[in-house]
């Protein structure tokens, strides 16, 4: 029994969990969130940039986004992060006046989601038939107003799914930014886990860290299933029978 | 249905080639202001793809385009799709829009509205198809001949010069068909200008001012629908009519 005993306390030390928890709430879930929000929303932007590119007429555009994308998506997250992390810090510094990695931790996350980001925007826009952008532009609207108007927030409204599921995998990543070295107050939530580990021996604290971001995680995977068959089933909205019913040769009542 | 400010439309001598595709080979289309004229021929004759060059929304190779006898290849196409509207085959209503806001998208940006005045004239246009009732439903509520006099209604507030129709009843089911049909005799009957490809001959003949047969690219045969429906001259059309009769 003393090995079972030996384990749980490895494990699932009460006592240390809730020492740590304090600090995870309070430091580590904003400093994760901040994290993981802000290169969301920056990766989105530059992902549209790049899936506007590689869906573009320009030869050299649609270049530029394949290069981008094939870098980004080919090299583990710890490489950028630590290359652009510590490569540009005496810019950073320079720049923010700060040594607060989190520009560039933000910065490194941005650079690999909108890779992603970009192949889950250019699949969405491509998946809209081709009639839309049609209709649009016979109307008189631009090849840009009708991408902006129609064809774009369709494609997005189709990519919701993925695009979640791409979030949960920044709210994972951004626990890498720690390699860069993180003051006790920009300690995000594995840090805070790690590192009373490290001064208690004792893996709880990491426990605590992995049930929290849980907490984040699972309802995330949970919104995607209930945004994907809510896409796929459309809104529970009544069909009516119609014109079957109508006398036929009214037409259009005019 | 009246009071349209319609134009004369004319196409002279389209070529169009994607690649060692020859699609249109010398094509001549004259509408005049108020009438309409059908486009008939067999699948890949190149119907749907004047229809599309002559808005430019493709570029035709060689050959002019003319609304009110001036060219207007050297326009900005997007001005000159203003003026011309079009409805197609598979209706390619907004899907993220409500049916009203479909017809009011144009009106807004384009014609530069104010959000109220741009619905208030979709309204009407929706009441005109006999839709104002489903003006806050999705497009994928509606029936496939709903879908299509939505459709028209959209092209319609623009207030375009010349009407284009697509093969606008071909994905419709039968019952459906007679109701877009009826709307479209209406517009015709109210003076619109109107390019109507169709495999509906019964449109093509009652409705219609003239009629020109298309195939393989070239107008093989055209003129007034008792002419083309009565004494075909050539053999293509008359194998055609056959076919289709």
């Amino acid at each position: 029994m003393d090995l079972l005993d030996q384990l749980a306390d490895t494990f699932f030390n009460w006592e240390e969990m809730a020492k740590v928890i304090p600090s995870l709430l309070m430091v580590g879930l904003p400093n994760t969130l901040i994290l993981a929000v802000a290169s969301g929303i920056l990766g989105c932007l530059l992902g549209l940039l790049l899936a506007l590119m590689g869906i573009s007429r320009n030869a050299g555009a649609r270049w530029a986004a394949r290069i981008y994308t094939d870098l980004f998506r080919g090299l583990p997250a710890i490489l950028v992060i630590l290359v652009i992390g510590i490569g540009l810090s005496p810019i950073a510094r320079e720049i923010t006046g700060t040594r607060n990695p989190y520009p560039l931790g933000i910065l490194a996350l941005t650079l690999i989601a909108a890779a992603y980001i970009g192949e889950i925007f250019r699949s969405g826009i491509q998946s809209v038939e081709k009639g839309q952008l049609e209709a649009s532009r016979a109307l008189g609207f631009s090849y840009g107003r009708s991408m902006r108007l129609v064809v774009v927030p369709q494609g997005i409204r189709r990519v919701l799914p993925a695009l979640v599921n791409q979030f949960i995998s920044l709210l994972k990543d951004s626990s890498l930014v720690f390699m860069l070295g993180l003051a006790a107050s920009d300690r995000e939530i594995f840090r805070i886990g790690n590192d009373a580990m490290a001064n208690t021996g004792n893996l709880s604290p990491l426990v605590a860290a992995g049930v929290m971001y849980l907490i984040l995680t699972v309802p995330l995977t949970h919104l995607v299933n209930y945004i994907d068959n809510r896409l796929r089933t459309g809104k529970p909205e009544k069909r009516e029978p119609d014109e079957l019913a109508a006398p036929i040769g009214k037409g259009a009542q005019a | 249905m009246t009071d349209f400010t319609s134009g004369t439309l004319t196409g002279k001598n389209l070529h169009l080639s994607f690649g060692h595709n020859h699609v249109l080979r010398g094509i001549d289309l004259h509408v005049e202001k108020g009438t309409t004229a059908s486009v008939i021929g067999p699948s890949g004759s190149g119907k749907s793809t004047l229809l599309r060059v002559m808005n430019r929304l493709i570029e035709p190779d060689q050959g002019d385009i003319l609304l009110d006898g001036r060219s207007v290849l050297k326009d900005n196409p997007d001005e000159l799709r203003q003026r011309i509207g079009m409805v197609f085959q598979q209706f390619n209503l907004f899907p993220h829009k409500t049916v009203v806001e479909n017809v009011s998208l144009a009106l807004q940006k384009l014609r530069k509205l104010s959000k109220d005045q741009a619905r208030a004239e979709a309204l009407e246009q929706l009441d005109l198809v006999g839709l104002k009732h489903k003006a806050d439903a999705r497009p994928a509520n509606l029936s496939g001949g709903q879908q299509q006099r939505v459709a028209i209604a959209r092209a319609l507030a623009m207030k375009p010069e010349v009407m284009f129709f697509d093969e606008a009843t071909s994905a419709l089911d039968p019952e459906l068909v007679k109701g877009v049909l009826a709307l479209m005799t209406d517009l015709a009957k109210g003076g619109m200008t109107m390019v109507v490809v169709t495999h509906e001959m019964g449109f093509s003949r009652n409705v219609s001012d003239s009629v020109t047969f298309m195939d393989a690219g070239v107008v093989v045969e055209s003129g007034p629908p008792e002419q083309i429906f009565t004494s075909p001259a050539t053999d293509r059309l008359k194998g055609f009519l056959s076919d289709v009769l």
